[in-house]
């Protein structure tokens, strides 16, 4: 892990912001996406913009509905209503192993590992849809296939390195710290070769070191050209490492702005305190 | 000096290794003229559960789709071997292919349905699936599954007049060639991407879809393959006895394969040799407790359920170092 953060851009103000956007393009954008549960509205006309090579922040009190867009844009769910624009191409009735293959991996928020299968086997998991090789060419073993393989292999020694997981290559994913299992989720993810990285509150059940630990790793993974969208409730993260934080309460978006901003606006303040009672009078 | 080491114990694992599957291949390519007749059609029999346990280990094993109807896809491909032999004359080794071509293509039509069904619902619609197969071929359709009595008078396999299989000796090798075949082919299947996404579905299917995995299509191709296996099994079946009838084909032969493969191991290939020895060389060995045989195997099964719910011989991971591949980045920082 990187310990340098000297090609991390800083962002002082909103007018900064927008210069650099006009810069670079948008990665992804949900336009008045809309996901209803029986009645209940999860996401109601929800607007969101991530821009490249940046680190976003989607934050909100439990039951705003974050991880529910997280679901519809990776095509666990469908919208209904709107649209998920990646790259400028829209994802609707598209499902999730195919959503991947276009470049957008994500992590869970409480963790989804293939337990009884190795750290390596995992993060090799990671690249299957980057890899093409058949069944008649795996029962035959084809040079081809054998070639693909090792290159798997190769890969994914890269990717549990870069994680620092390379020590557990052939433990169980179950049978490692949760800390780790948490980098393994992510070493995964990343063996796709994604252009954008969700990541569904990637420092819950992680003590201070590890966190710290864990923003100095996603900080390093911008310069791998990466995008990152997170949801996160420790403000610690948030505001050590976002660029731009987007907020939500009840399935609207109620404010967005670069992390000092929001951290200040009295609506966020209220959506995840509540009301001044005798305001309320 | 530390990878030498290493490179020689491997080496040295090897060769035990090595050594012992040469023994096993010695004593098996024997057997026939040490032991007698009798005994040698129940190694028959143990190689003809063993590749149809293997088939179902796919399904059931690797991708963990409880399949309760295996037998519907033998029944398949038994009854395309006879029909085909008795009314066209093919010959049987050339309906081999043919038997599991047919019985795949039905996994294929039938299981497109189903395939998002979970756990024991998927379990259901199988025995169902079985058991329609099973009263179909009993009621004659078009009057050509000949009803109960099954299709009889089914030829030897042969190579023209001079290479015919018609005892139990040559039986006893063919069976056990083809389970050697379709055990190198399963362990290459397991090594490769096809093999990880399936045990990726079996762990956790949301995750494996968000990984890449198309979870329909690699839960049909198990399906597919698996009975196209177990299509093949039906055919050296159908030509081992010369006849086939509805009852070989029934839900508790089923159980019978799906025991073989939990007591083996899920997803284990040595695993289902060994249970397929349980089933097929238990009863034998055990023929003075014939009355008892039911008894003893639940109370068998309930005992294996506590003390060793991963089976007899579970599938071990990672058991081999893996040695680092990019020597560049050799320094390790985990």
């Amino acid at each position: 892990m990187a310990k340098d953060d000297n090609t991390e851009t800083i962002i002082r103000s909103k007018q900064e912001y927008e210069e650099i956007n006009k810069i670079n393009k948008i990665v992804l954008q949900t336009d008045k996406l809309t996901k209803k549960f029986g009645g209940l509205i999860a996401v109601n006309n929800f607007d969101l913009k991530v821009s490249q090579g940046q680190i976003s922040s989607l934050i909100g009190p439990n039951g705003a509905g974050k991880t529910t867009v997280f679901n519809v844009v990776t095509g666990i769910y469908k919208a209904d209503g709107g649209k998920v624009l990646f790259e400028g191409e829209d994802l609707a009735g598209k499902k999730p192993h195919q959503i991947i293959k276009k470049g957008i991996a994500r992590t869970f928020q409480n963790i989804r590992l293939f337990s009884n299968m190795t750290c390596l086997e995992n993060v090799m998991a990671g690249q299957h849809c980057r890899s093409r090789e058949g069944t008649w060419s795996s029962v035959l073993q084809t040079s081809g296939q054998r070639k693909e393989e090792l290159e798997i292999k190769k890969n994914a020694e890269g990717r549990l390195k870069q994680v620092g997981l390379w020590r557990w290559r052939d433990e169980l994913a179950k049978n490692i710290a949760y800390g780790n299992q948490r980098m393994l989720e992510i070493g995964r993810a990343l063996a796709s070769n994604p252009n954008l990285l969700i990541l569904d509150e990637p420092s819950s059940g992680l003590n201070d070191k590890e966190s710290e630990d864990l923003i100095v790793f996603l900080k390093s993974l911008l310069r791998e050209d990466l995008t990152i969208l997170l949801i996160e409730h420790d403000m610690n993260v948030v505001m050590g490492i976002s660029h731009w934080v987007t907020v939500m309460d009840e399935g609207k978006k109620i404010a967005e702005g670069l992390p000092e901003d929001v951290y200040n606006n009295p609506q966020v303040i209220e959506a995840y305190l509540g009301k001044d009672e005798e305001e309320e009078e | 000096m530390e990878l030498n080491k290493n490179i020689n114990q491997k080496n040295s694992l090897f060769k035990n290794w090595l050594v012992i599957v040469v023994a096993i291949l010695f004593i098996a390519l024997a057997l026939p003229f040490i032991i007698n007749a009798y005994w040698v059609d129940v190694l028959f029999f143990f190689g003809v559960y063993a590749l149809l346990g293997l088939s179902l280990n796919i399904v059931l094993g690797e991708v963990g789709l409880f399949d309760l109807g295996h037998m519907g896809f033998v029944a398949i491909g038994a009854y395309t071997t006879a029909i085909l032999n008795t009314t066209f004359g093919i010959p049987i080794i050339i309906l081999l292919p043919v038997s599991a071509i047919a019985a795949g293509a039905f996994a294929w039509l039938v299981c497109s349905p189903i395939i998002h069904l979970r756990g024991d619902y998927l379990c259901i619609v199988t025995i169902g699936m079985g058991e329609i197969v099973r009263l179909t071929l009993n009621n004659n359709p078009f009057g050509i599954t000949g009803g109960s009595n099954g299709v009889y008078g089914i030829d030897f396999p042969s190579l023209g007049n001079f290479f015919v299989i018609d005892n139990s000796t040559k039986f006893y090798y063919y069976i056990w060639l083809i389970v050697g075949l379709t055990i190198v082919g399963l362990v290459n299947l397991q090594r490769s991407r096809i093999g990880r996404a399936w045990n990726c579905i079996r762990e956790d299917e949301i995750a494996a879809e968000a990984t890449g995995i198309d979870v329909r299509h690699y839960k049909l191709l198990a399906f597919v393959l698996g009975a196209g296996l177990a299509g093949v099994g039906g055919n050296i079946y159908a030509s081992k006895l010369m006849i086939v009838s509805p009852e070989s084909f029934s839900f508790m032969e089923s159980c019978m394969l799906f025991c073989i493969v939990l007591i083996g191991g899920m997803g284990s290939i040595p695993g289902v040799l060994i249970g397929a020895a349980a089933i097929s060389l238990f009863p034998e060995v055990f023929r003075a407790f014939a009355q008892y045989r039911m008894l003893i195997f639940g109370a068998a099964m309930v005992i294996m359920m506590i003390f060793r719910p991963g089976g007899i011989w579970p599938r071990k991971r990672g058991t081999v170092k893996f040695e680092s591949l990019l020597i560049k980045a050799g320094e390790e920082n985990g």
